[in-house]
């Protein structure tokens, strides 16, 4: 009895310390957000979308209710990380949740406006009104968190008919050395009718202390656009991190949607896909490596709101030790978005006995003229092909590695960026061969 | 083909057959329900007192209870103190034999196309029937007793072998397993007993005929079956109800036991009333179903037909705690007008190799909607366990829905899950097919939809299964075009 009062005295006192900030005074958004938070609270036990992920609980062990929504302290450690050679053109580094001038790097493009969300809420206005306004907000209760008490953010805006080449790099650095760091990061992201764009987006944790991030991505694709988007989340030791991205997408628009998540102490990922136009098309993957006590939880959404459009969704997951893997992939069909194609795929491997996996692919259909499925497996690997490799002189840990990357390859493959296929396929079979 | 189309013809014009009342002279308690009401079902059945205290218990677990709202299904909320919670067909004296029975009772069940006259042997099914909240007949008893077979009414079961009663009763579903279980277990009438003894196949189908007649009464039973070692059992469920304009409420619990090596079959063919067009009124079926596979190798089967019911609610699960056991459950739900189904199976893997397979065929028509709802859980020790789910949805009309929600949480790595869903609607190719070759449009849906659950159809037994299949093509009716 007494967990339950301790639990919902921290929802309750992140509430009252969120309140004392003062953030909600600042704009008519975050009050809307904090309002609808301090109704909901924090997921609790039996809350059947954080049913298998205890954040409260873990939450409430690494911090007090009133670090979480404090501003962490400055940081001025170096990213280190090979994606930045690759990709120096674009480059935005948010250290402990604030926008580091220094670090970024941002080549001027035509019609590419790219500025803290701060000043771009003062120099913007009109745009941000228009399109964000009414952008469909998450309902998730750390989303409104973040809404309410956003810390620092990015807007991106491509204009009409510019396709840019080179990837915005968005690294988000947690340095822990000091102290706990809890940050509340938002981006805004405008492609216009025709453009092409897309996104990198990797934290970086340093340091042995808990950090807590919560990341609200609003994304709008408009007419004929295309967005790819990565998400690349490596962060060994004690992060814990809830991201909401919602796409937008208007007609004939395409998006390709990538979430690697190799390491981290509680991972949520909640990645919403609205499809209100036409002719879209949207192509998901993901992949979840997981070994120590690590928890990596994936929720999407794929709500098709209009006809003829397709979508195709595929996640795949290794789980070994003590990890835990939570997925859920919701497929809506509304009323009158005939002629729609939705497909689902989920696939895992268990590596040991100890490690579990909580699936739910889950299909809701309001409309008849359409084509969905989903399917969903969970197994070990194959011992017949193990055996075949060992029987060729191929040590047993090196032919599961080769297994298992052979397992991950359909995901990488995805990539059509060369680069950066390389660069994570590096990070994945590195990975691979050293811990499994 | 003129037979063919006399069938169809025939299931084709009727809507709910089953759809009148007789009137019987019944015996019932005041509406509403309190702890005097418990006593007086008890008292009316001249139950031990450990049954009245497990009632009560139940009872008073159940005042800490609320409703679940989970499901994917929406209804006013029932008022619990609007219910008659015991009715029973006034009998002058305890039935000795068939001779005894009331005839109205008898021409009742041989409207239902059921004999309870045990010349009638062709059939081969021995039947307990369940009149509103009492067992009132039960056919080839001493035959199967040669066998050591019991099979009997609920409430003589808790008189002949209270011992047995005692033993297993609440051992698959504990009384305060969820909301609507407690409620049975409280104020459950009647129902059926089955004891199979070590070794013993079953010759015939056992059949359970239940039939809601008086207004306002909700209908609460309770199933028992314990298949002792080596034994078999295949077990068939019907149900009827008369066409009324309110809602009638009917909270069954189901309790399967296998032991080692024992196979428990059981067959579902749900017919309640459910509504009219306009969705007004109709049973509200709220039942727990689950089987316990207690021994290694022991079995137990579900084959579910959900045609009626305004709002059908339930989740046949098994238990797989034997080493090598196996669950199976294979639905199809079809659901019209405004009907709500939210069904589907929980296998719980417990013993090492155990295995299942879950085939569930929804069907939405007009503005209803149709929910799979499953679980498949493997846990730490159950080795090498096995599971295949197959659920598919099929939509005729813009207006309904399909939904699927499977949960799969494994925490074995040595387990093989797969689960496979699609949805999609009647190929306008395959019609146009059987239009070419002269079959219409109606009757090219019902033979379309019966390919699309022959899967399932083909567990049932023999007169289910033609039952059944009438059943999918009368509940369709009027749904295309």
């Amino acid at each position: 009895m007494s967990t339950i009062t301790e639990k919902e005295s921290f929802s309750q006192s992140l509430i009252n310390s969120l309140q004392a900030q003062g953030y909600s005074n600042d704009s008519q958004a975050r009050k809307v957000a904090f309002e609808e938070l301090k109704k909901l609270g924090l997921p609790e036990a039996k809350s059947e979308e954080y049913k298998f992920t205890p954040i409260t609980r873990i939450l409430s062990k690494s911090f007090d209710a009133k670090e979480l929504v404090t501003e962490s302290i400055a940081s001025e450690a170096k990213v280190e990380d090979r994606l930045l050679s690759e990709f120096p053109e674009n480059v935005v580094v948010f250290s402990n949740g604030r926008y580091d001038e220094s670090q970024s790097s941002l080549k001027a493009v035509k019609g590419l406006t790219i500025l803290p969300l701060k000043q771009a809420i003062n120099e913007k206005s009109e745009i941000i009104e228009t399109h964000f306004k009414n952008f469909p907000r998450s309902k998730d209760p750390f989303g409104l968190l973040n809404a309410a008490g956003w810390q620092d953010g990015l807007f991106v805006h491509v204009e009409k008919n510019i396709a840019v080449s080179s990837p915005l790099v968005v690294i988000n650095q947690h340095d822990t050395n000091e102290g706990k760091v809890s940050s509340h990061s938002r981006l805004l992201v405008l492609i216009e009718q025709s453009a092409e764009f897309s996104i990198i987006e990797k934290t970086n944790t340093n340091g042995t202390l808990p950090a807590f991030h919560s990341l609200n991505e609003e994304i709008k694709v408009q007419a004929n656009a295309s967005f790819k988007y990565y998400k690349i989340q490596n962060d060994p030791g004690e992060l814990v991190q809830v991201s909401n991205t919602t796409i937008y997408q208007e007609n004939s628009s395409r998006t390709d949607t990538y979430t690697f998540t190799l390491d981290g102490k509680l991972i949520r990922n909640n990645l919403s896909i609205l499809i209100d136009g036409e002719g879209c098309e949207s192509h998901f993957f993901g992949l979840y490596l997981t070994k120590g006590e690590a928890l990596v939880d994936n929720h999407t959404v794929v709500d098709h709101m209009k006809p003829n459009s397709f979508s195709n969704e595929l996640y795949k997951g290794l789980m070994d030790e003590k990890s835990k893997g939570v997925f859920n992939g919701k497929i809506y069909v509304r009323p009158h978005a005939q002629k729609t194609n939705a497909f689902q795929s989920n696939r895992n491997i268990l590596l040991s006995d100890t490690a579990t996996i909580n699936t739910k692919p889950q299909l809701e259909i309001w409309a008849d003229d359409v084509k969905c499925s989903h399917g969903c497996t969970t197994g070990q690997l194959d011992e017949e092909a193990l055996f075949y490799l060992q029987s060729r002189g191929i040590p047993k840990s090196t032919a599961k590695a080769m297994l298992l990357y052979a397992f991950a390859g359909e995901v990488l493959e995805a990539i059509t960026d060369e680069k950066l296929r390389d660069y994570i396929d590096g990070v994945v079979s590195e990975r691979l061969h050293k811990n499994f | 083909m003129s037979k063919d189309n006399q069938v169809l013809e025939e299931f084709t014009s009727k809507e709910y057959e089953h759809g009148w009342t007789v009137n019987l002279e019944a015996d019932s308690a005041p509406k509403g329900l309190n702890e005097d009401i418990v006593r007086f079902i008890s008292a009316k059945k001249n139950e031990p007192e450990w049954l009245l205290e497990w009632r009560l218990k139940a009872y008073r677990h159940w005042t800490t209870m609320k409703e679940p709202r989970w499901p994917n299904v929406t209804y006013p909320a029932i008022n619990y103190q609007d219910i008659i919670y015991y009715s029973a067909p006034k009998q002058k004296v305890q039935p000795k034999s068939l001779e005894d029975v009331d005839p109205e009772l008898i021409k009742t069940f041989e409207k239902l196309g059921i004999s309870l006259t045990e010349q009638k042997r062709l059939t081969g099914v021995a039947v307990d029937a369940v009149i509103d909240s009492v067992s009132v007949a039960t056919t080839f008893k001493e035959k199967l007793g040669e066998l050591g077979i019991i099979f009997c009414s609920f409430s003589e079961a808790v008189r002949e072998h209270p011992e047995l009663v005692k033993k297993y009763l609440g051992s698959v579903v504990p009384p305060n397993d969820n909301y609507f279980a407690a409620l049975n277990s409280a104020v459950f009438s009647d129902g059926s007993f089955c004891y199979i003894p070590k070794g013993v196949k079953c010759p015939m189908e056992l059949s359970t005929y239940f039939r809601i007649n008086a207004a306002n009464t909700g209908q609460f039973e309770r199933t028992l079956i314990v298949a002792e070692e080596a034994s078999y059992v295949s077990y068939l469920e019907g149900c009827t109800a008369p066409m009324r304009d309110e809602n009638q409420l009917h909270a069954a619990v189901v309790e399967l036991y296998a032991m080692k090596d024992a196979e428990i079959k059981y067959s579902t063919v749900q017919n309640w009333y459910p509504g009219d067009k306009n969705g007004k009124g109709g049973i509200y079926n709220f039942v727990t179903k689950r089987g316990l596979c207690a021994g290694d190798h022991s079995k137990i089967s579900w084959t579910q037909v959900e045609t009626g019911s305004a709002i059908t609610w339930k989740y046949p699960s098994c238990i797989l705690k034997g080493d090598y056991s196996s669950g199976e459950f294979y639905s199809v739900a079809v659901t019209n007008n405004f009907q709500q189904a939210d069904t589907g199976t929980k296998m719980i893997h417990i013993g090492k190799n155990s295995k299942s397979r879950v085939v569930s065929k929804g069907i939405s028509a007009g503005k209803s909607q149709n929910s799979y709802r499953g679980q498949v859980h493997i846990l730490k020790r159950a080795e090498n366990a096995r599971n295949f789910s197959q659920c598919d949805s099929l939509l005729m009309g813009d207006q309904c829905g399909a939904h699927t929600f499977p949960y799969i949480d494994v925490e074995n790595k040595s387990a093989h899950v797969e689960h496979e869903a699609t949805t999609s609607k009647i190929g306008e190719d395959q019609i146009f097919y059987c239009l070419q070759r002269g079959i219409d449009e109606e009757a090219a849906v019902a033979l379309i939809v019966n390919g699309y659950a022959k899967e399932v159809l083909k567990q049932l037994p023999m007169e289910f299964a033609v039952e059944a299949q009438k059943l999918l093509a009368l509940t369709l009716e009027g749904s295309v075009g």
